[in-house]
């Protein structure tokens, strides 16, 4: 069987598993980062969005194969790492708005609004209603308002690096 | 320590908390015995040009004396004192709730409850969610909004017997009587300025034998706590990604398990053809035939999914071959109750409209860890009603109850769909057959196409008036039949609220479902007489129904509110105004009047878009709406990427009193969440029935509200507290919302939609998956930019 192995987190990991397997298993099920959920496996609910090399993506539909030893994989387990904190500030956003009901999407939320930011800052520009309105995130409890919210002061929050 | 409230007898303590507390259902008898005089004069500020709007007094309906939650909470009852709040030695307080926690927020509101009575930190107090406990019999059901209504008075009574024990044990360490100690942040305060600690009263307060204790409650006048915006508990846990739901519970040995199904709704396997080819795929561990699939095990969802996809196997019929939306609409229509001749001389509003079938499963979908041994089987579900599933299990295994060990997990969602316990029952079937323990997860696609479903359904509204006076009102409401059977049906049947036993021809569970109806739906105005009853068609068990938030009333309000603004139309009165005259009571006014005034009702709009207001009554309480819509070319046009656009709702304002709001915060998520669900349901999401199945598998077929569907402005505003005791809150904005924005899609397009959601008509935006195999590969190409 396949030996795989890439970072995750900042630490190099090593699994025996058939390329094929896509990394949302492999991370949740053989490595046990539960912090990625599962909501369709069909890259459309968007509950395990993680970032690999700092952009966002989704591990249920990536085969591990594709991943490449120096690929960097960073989790909502990872995310406060980045910063060297142990909240990053979209998560802090996220507790002063008090944004999750059930919570099970909000790692994928917050994983995402943080790969966003990023992006729309490259651009050098704020982040429009536009912006939010193409995040195909699902919250199936309906924070989708006080994200949008959350974003905003979590932007607002994250140095130019973070 | 740990002490424990017991009630000496029911009645007593009824009688107290009568006399303390006056109960809201007493307080809507008084107000039902001396009806609200309407005086035409109050309305003659409606500057339509319109008629005086003359209200006829309306008897109540079922639901004002006693509700659904009257029965729920009665049902509760006998054994409501039956719970335990813990002291642990460092001061803190544990209790393990028995309801789940899905999202509503009660893990918060009760932790605010027991921090309250107990005069604790709220970081002090630890919420747990208990193991599923036959002996509370109906007390562990979460649904109806109900928990805070029937959990407040005994979570309370239980904290203020531990508070009383710990006073009683400082006093005697201090030697100082309990009437001159206080309490405060868990310190017992002497007027002399010692203090001890509940850390240090813990033990010195513990009771060798159980006893009856009279405690008094805390009044609202001294409250700190209740009534004050609380973030969640559990917030930190979920941003973090450290909270756990069941399959990120670690049960050693309990691998993966999918369950390749049926190509149609309830069909059966008959034969697997390649069980011992499938089972030595790469990471497979164990394949089987169970009732309801195939089930495969192995060591990574992903190879679980391929073992789904490459099983060969010969189906059974389901129950619904080659049904379709259309045969059952036609059945729906050719059973509809009849109504009363119409009123002579009068003119008639007559409308009906046709609510298609919903989904109502949550992010998380169905799991279920269960280690089936020997002597007796362990299992980690969220469980709306984990008593009756230990039951179901027990009979499925042959045990008795206390062989069947239920956790009830956290829960990732539940909108009424982990009422059932179809995935516990095949989780346990398939770790007695491999003789292993499983963790069971349904896919995506079987979350539509095997799942809980609302049921189509068709409302007819017929109201006769004359100037400026409803005559009547009538509602005929016929739907494919409810399962009411998990969880409402024992509360139904042991507090006698059905009628004699037996289905009648074409009724399916009749009785519940009636009962359901006779206790929620209800018409909160001066319409003269008013007549509601429901028809079903089908056995419950024919389609997999369930209910989503709010019952009937999901469908039953919409379709009254949308004849009271046809009504205010026919009257030339502005809908807020003919809404304020017809309400039964002040109280009722007041929300309707928040909700307008925050809404700036009434203002000047663009064409084609507009704003709509509803009202509704229910869970001991009363929401209004104004939501506002925008249908212009340019924002129904937008283009995204497998998505459905259409109208926006671009604004929602909801009033509620919840009588005693306990948690401020988190009855605004709720109202803010419902919307959510309320836009979906009216503008975009539906399951479409297709020859025995349903054509979505996936969030990209059905359209639950996205972020582009998503208002821009959401204000919830919390009446102040104008009860004692609190209300229920999670379903309470669905049936408002979805209400306010059908109004104003009507009142924006000067059309009034005959179906619901309004695009279920339009060209199907997606490719359906195929049937066989029955969940679809993930995608290779996750690396790959998509684009909007």
């Amino acid at each position: 069987m396949p030996r795989q192995t890439f970072k995750v987190n900042g630490k190099r990991v090593e699994v025996d598993v058939p390329d094929d397997v896509r990394l949302l298993w492999v991370l949740r099920d053989l490595l046990g980062l539960t912090g990625p959920k599962y909501g369709c496996g069909l890259d459309v609910c968007k509950a395990c969005t993680s970032h690999i090399n700092g952009k966002a993506f989704n591990p249920c539909c990536v085969p591990v194969g594709e991943i490449g030893p120096n690929d960097e994989v960073t989790t909502i387990e990872g995310l406060p790492a980045t910063v060297g904190k142990d909240l990053h500030p979209m998560q802090e956003a996220w507790l002063d708005m008090d944004v999750p009901q059930c919570g099970y999407c909000q790692p994928g939320q917050i994983m995402a609004a943080v790969a966003l930011v990023k992006e729309v800052r490259r651009t050098g520009r704020a982040i429009t209603d536009e912006d939010l309105d193409g995040i195909r995130n699902i919250c199936r409890c309906g924070t989708y308002h006080r994200i949008r919210g959350a974003i905003h002061a979590g932007a607002a929050k994250m140095s130019d690096s973070a | 320590m740990t002490t424990r409230f017991e009630e000496t007898t029911s009645a007593e303590a009824g009688a107290r908390n009568a006399l303390t507390h006056p109960s809201r259902r007493r307080f809507l008898t008084y107000l039902i015995a001396a009806p609200t005089v309407v005086g035409a004069a109050r309305w003659a500020d409606a500057s339509t040009g319109g008629v005086d709007p003359q209200p006829i007094p309306s008897g109540p309906t079922a639901p004002d004396t006693y509700d659904l939650n009257d029965l729920l909470t009665d049902s509760a009852k006998p054994t409501a004192s039956m719970i335990t709040i813990t002291m642990n030695k460092d001061g803190s307080a544990s209790f393990a709730l028995p309801r789940v926690e899905s999202g509503q927020g009660i893990t918060t509101s009760t932790a605010m409850i027991i921090a309250e009575e107990l005069d604790l930190p709220i970081d002090k107090v630890h919420v747990t969610l208990a193991d599923a406990r036959p002996e509370l019999m109906m007390n562990q059901f979460t649904a109806g909004s109900n928990t805070t209504i029937s959990t407040y008075e005994p979570i309370r009574s239980a904290a203020a017997a531990a508070k009383g024990q710990m006073l009683a044990a400082a006093a005697d360490e201090l030697g100082i009587p309990v009437g001159q100690l206080s309490t405060r942040d868990g310190i017992v305060r002497a007027p002399d300025g010692r203090t001890m600690t509940y850390a240090e009263l813990a033990e010195k307060g513990a009771v060798a034998t159980t006893r009856p204790v009279e405690v008094s409650l805390k009044p609202a006048a001294e409250f700190r706590v209740v009534g004050r915006p609380q973030g969640r508990v559990d917030a930190l846990e979920a941003v973090t990604g450290r909270k756990k739901y069941t399959l990120d519970h670690d049960v050693p040995n309990a691998l993966p398990t999918m369950i390749c199904r049926p190509p149609t709704i309830q069909g059966t396997p008959k034969q697997v053809h390649n069980l011992a080819a499938v089972k030595k795929m790469p990471g497979i561990t164990d394949v089987a035939m169970i009732s309801n699939g195939v089930a495969v095990r192995g060591h990574t969802f992903g190879q679980c999914i391929d073992a789904v996809r490459a099983l060969k196997v010969t189906w059974n019929p389901g129950t619904v071959d080659n049904e379709s939306d259309k045969t059952f609409l036609a059945e729906l229509k050719a059973n509809e109750l009849p109504m009363a001749p119409a009123v002579p001389g009068a003119q008639v509003v007559d409308e009906s409209f046709t609510f298609y079938w919903k989904s109502n499963s949550a992010l998380e979908p169905q799991t279920a860890i269960a280690d089936v041994r020997k002597d007796g089987v362990e299992i980690w579900s969220s469980l709306q009603a984990p008593i009756f599933t230990q039951k179901q299990v027990a009979d499925l295994l042959g045990f008795s109850t206390d062989q069947v060990k239920v956790h009830v997990t956290l829960a990732g969602g539940a909108f009424g769909r982990r009422m059932f316990s179809d995935v516990v029952l095949e989780a346990c079937e398939a770790s007695k057959k491999f003789g292993k323990p499983v963790k069971l997860m349904w896919h995506r696609t079987d979350e539509f196409r095997a799942g809980r479903m609302h049921p189509m359904c068709v409302a007819h509204v017929r109201a006769s008036y004359s100037g400026g006076s409803v005559l009547n009102f009538e509602q005929r409401h016929t739907s494919v039949a409810t399962d009411w059977s998990m969880g409402f049906g024992e509360p139904i049947t042991a507090m006698g609220a059905s009628g004699p036993p037996g289905p009648s021809p074409v009724h399916g569970d009749y009785n519940y479902s009636q009962t359901v109806w006779n206790l929620t739906v209800n018409v909160p105005y001066n319409f003269g007489e008013v007549d509601t009853a429901i028809q079903e068609i089908r056995d419950y068990s024919v389609m997999k129904s369930g209910s989503v938030r709010n019952l009937y009333n999901a469908d039953a309000a919409v379709a009254r509110e949308l004849v009271v603004d046809k009504l205010a139309k026919a009257m030339k009165i502005d809908p807020y105004a003919f809404r304020d005259a017809f309400l039964k009571d002040d109280q009722s006014r007041a929300v309707l009047k928040a909700a307008a005034k925050a809404a700036k009702w009434g203002r000047s709009m663009p064409a084609g878009t507009a704003q709509g207001i509803a009202f509704h009554k229910e869970y001991h309480g009363v929401v209004a709406c104004v939501a506002e819509i925008d249908t212009r070319p340019k924002t129904v046009n937008r283009k995204k990427r497998q998505a459905v656009t259409g109208p926006r709702v671009t604004r929602v304002v909801i009033a509620v009193d919840v009588g005693l709001p306990i948690n401020p915060r988190g009855i605004e998520a709720q109202m803010m969440g419902g919307a959510m669900d309320a836009i979906g349901q009216i503008l975009t999401e539906s399951l479409h029935l297709h020859d025995g199945y349903f054509l979505e598998g996936s969030w990209d077929d059905y359209y639950y509200t996205r972020q582009w569907n998503t208002p821009f402005d959401v204000k919830v505003i919390v009446m102040p507290a104008t009860s004692t005791s609190p209300g229920g809150v999670g379903e309470f904005p669905i049936a408002v919302t979805k209400s306010a924005v059908a109004c104003a899609l009507a009142r924006a397009t000067a059309k009034t939609p005959a179906y619901f959601p309004v695009n279920h008509f339009d060209p199907l935006p997606f490719t359906p998956f195929p049937t066989e195999p029955s969940i679809p590969q993930s995608p290779r190409d996750g690396l790959h930019e998509k684009g909007e």
